[in-house]
């Protein structure tokens, strides 16, 4: 048995058992240093990722490839900035305590066993090893009513998608005799032709990965979530779970169902319209800019599918470097909302950042060239992570994923904008508090990215590509 | 014959009781028909010879899970007659769903072609008649699936750790116990020599010296000073 692969996941899962004695311990409270050694462990366990040979080990519920590792790396470092975003909102508000950056990395196992998952049964211990902390952390502030309400919307809403997939799994295995990924994709690579209960269960996979990723039509809990729970939350949840959840999808897509992907892409082709459209109108009324980034992520999500939808290698890297960008300008929007203070207390309204431009200059560049990235205007790094997909989808022949793709982020192009144009040309509404040293890193790092992709895009696309060519083997 | 009987007995109490939590008027008496479905579902598993589940059946869902629902139904004050009240409205939404689902389960079944050897398998969860059924769970539960019961460790350890960090608080007004105020006592505390069988009658009711004579007037000056 070659258990050293998931070597990972192993050390993670120790460091966090240590980290929680250490973080017990003590009598007194232990966030700063706990949110660091989590810190810690997470770029230990990247750096063992990049060494990771490839192949499958523990009884075949465990895979590792180039796919696997590029969406680890995604995903470690989307929850590495999450726990750095959080250490100044956390002690403000009175949420600093230990468990926190704790539970995001059990969190970060789970998206890691997702992602090397080569089994149902791996797949969905990971989904729920993800799940848990996040309904908690999402009610972490439990004085608040709101905070409390998107933990038990959350947790109830995952619970019913949970059941979907399980439910969908066992469909698949009373039909293959199988869990294992290898031997589905046998045995539905045989031409014996597809019964209607394979399709039923692939369908009800996809409904609860879908749930995951909040795509329309189940999307339905993005914004309640995404308003009601603590703002570093909000940024922790946009990003990383996202990556993990994606990967799964593709990897359950294109490994044991490739063969089907007849069956599947009108699915998923259908998730997509629908996730770009609804993306693309629902935000433009938004007052509160966390439910506006809610639905901004959800017509993110359609962009993404839109190379899941295509299924070749040309999507699937389309696929990887659309998140791979999503990840870096969602998490530096989130630094920026996140530093949205003013005279100590925590605001989050768009008429907020009035007047930004006047009084705070450095936050109001980064946060007009994240929306401008996120409108996909040239030469910014969204542009090309919309223009990857859309390549894709054209050179496949999938006219109306790319002309709807077109047409709604023309549609969303006006509300980011409107933020841009709020914050320069609004009268000030009061100066916000300066943003806090931790915050202004992430910001300048993730705009720095994002700025000047452009010049330096091979690195990033090779890795996609050779993760795509992993992938479909 | 035997066998066939025992296991028409224990499917027909099974399916009646399960009836029976659903239509029950009275709360309590729902979770006592649902911990005597689950017994007779543990001793289905004794005919198939899963030994092993049914016993877990038992010591899990009737021991803690069906006794936990019994304590929260009698404690929580529900009015079940309001709950009900809706019933008649949405019977038929839920007869359309309930339809639906069953349909679609048709169609599942009529795909579904059996493998040749199913019939052997499906009665035999022992590998070889010399291991038994706890061992042969075991052998596979820690060499082929330890990655997936770790990680079932983990997402219990997860459940633990959220539900601590959910509620516990530190109220203020509650009252713990100080070990070093406790052995530090003395003086109050001590032993007496009592005569053997001189009863409470005799003797009245010893009580420690009060010592509340002094002490109040500090901590309420201290209580006061924390307030400003």
């Amino acid at each position: 048995m070659t258990w050293t692969l998931a070597l990972p996941e192993l050390v993670l899962a120790i460091a966090g058992l240590v980290i929680l004695v250490a973080g017990v311990l003590p009598k007194q409270e232990t966030f700063f240093p706990v949110s660091m050694a989590c810190i810690g462990s997470l770029l230990l366990a990247a750096v063992l990722v990049l060494g990771q040979p490839e192949g499958t080990a523990l009884g075949g519920h465990y895979v590792a490839d180039d796919f696997s590792g590029f969406m680890k790396l995604l995903a470690i470092g989307g929850a590495a900035i999450g726990i750095l975003l959080s250490l100044d909102y956390n002690t403000k508000e009175g949420l600093g305590r230990f468990e926190f950056p704790l539970l995001m990395l059990l969190a970060t196992i789970g998206m890691m066993v997702m992602i090397s998952a080569n089994d149902l049964l791996s797949l969905y211990l990971g989904l729920e090893l993800l799940s848990l902390p996040l309904y908690v952390i999402a009610a972490f502030n439990r004085d608040s009513a709101r905070s409390a309400e998107a933990g038990l919307k959350y947790f109830v809403l995952g619970a019913l998608a949970s059941g979907l997939l399980l439910y969908g799994s066992s469909l698949v295995y009373g039909f293959a005799g199988t869990t294992n990924f290898d031997r589905l994709a046998d045995a539905f690579s045989a031409d014996s032709g597809v019964t209607a209960g394979v399709v039923v269960g692939i369908v009800f996979v996809i409904a609860g990965l879908a749930f995951k990723v909040s795509a329309v039509p189940f999307h339905m809990w993005t914004p309640d979530v995404y308003e009601g729970a603590p703002t570093p939350v909000t940024a922790f949840f946009a990003a990383a779970p996202k990556v993990a959840a994606i990967a799964l999808l593709a990897r359950v897509l294109v490994g044991p169902f490739g063969d089907l992907a007849g069956q599947w892409q009108q699915v998923i082709t259908l998730v997509s319209l629908g996730s770009m459209t609804l993306g693309g109108f629902a935000a433009i009324g938004q007052r509160n800019i966390k439910r506006l980034m809610a639905y901004s992520s959800i017509g993110h999500v359609g962009y993404a599918l839109m190379g899941l939808a295509v299924a070749n290698d040309v999507g699937l890297r389309g696929l990887l470097v659309y998140m791979a960008i999503y990840v870096a300008m969602n998490l530096g929007t989130f630094a920026v909302l996140i530093a949205m203070r003013r005279k100590g207390r925590a605001v989050e309204q768009v008429e907020d950042l009035a007047g930004l431009g006047r009084t705070d200059l450095g936050t109001a560049v980064w946060m007009a060239v994240f929306m401008f990235s996120m409108a996909g205007i040239p030469p910014l790094a969204g542009f090309f992570g919309k223009l990857y997909v859309f390549l894709a989808a054209v050179q496949a022949g999938f006219w109306t994923l790319a002309v709807v793709g077109v047409l709604t982020s023309v549609v969303s192009a006006y509300y980011y904008l409107r933020i841009v144009k709020v914050m320069f040309f609004d009268a000030p509404a009061g100066a916000l508090d300066p943003a806090p040293a931790s915050l202004t890193v992430v910001m300048a790092a993730s705009g720095l990215f994002t700025l000047f992709f452009v010049l330096w895009p091979a690195p990033l696309l090779a890795a996609a590509q050779a993760a795509a060519a992993a992938l479909l083997g | 014959m035997i066998a066939a009987l025992a296991f028409y007995l224990f499917a027909a109490i099974l399916i009646a009781s399960a009836v029976m939590v659903v239509t029950a008027r009275n709360p309590v008496h729902s979770v006592l028909f649902l911990i005597l479905a689950f017994f007779n579902a543990a001793a289905l598993f004794l005919i198939a010879g899963a030994e092993f589940l049914a016993m877990i059946l038992v010591i899990v869902y009737v021991g803690a899970v069906a006794v936990l629902f019994l304590f929260v139904v009698m404690m929580l004050d529900i009015d079940f007659a309001r709950l009900r009240e809706g019933f008649q409205r949405y019977a038929p939404i839920g007869a359309i769903i309930g339809g639906i689902l069953f349909l679609e389960l048709l169609l599942v079944l009529s795909g579904w072609s059996f493998a040749d050897q199913a019939d052997d398998l499906r009665l035999s969860p022992n590998p070889g008649a010399s291991v038994t059924n706890a061992a042969a769970l075991g052998r596979i539960l820690y060499t082929d699936y330890v990655y997936l019961f770790q990680l079932a460790g983990l997402i219990l350890l997860v459940a633990m750790i959220g539900a601590i960090v959910l509620t516990h608080r530190e109220r203020a007004g509650t009252k713990r116990q100080d070990i070093a105020v406790q052995v530090a006592r003395s003086g109050s505390v001590v032993l007496e020599e009592v005569p053997v069988g001189a009863g409470i009658k005799a003797l009245g009711i010893r009580r420690p010296p009060e010592p509340e004579a002094e002490p109040p007037k500090v901590t309420h000056d201290a209580h006061h000073g924390g307030h400003h």
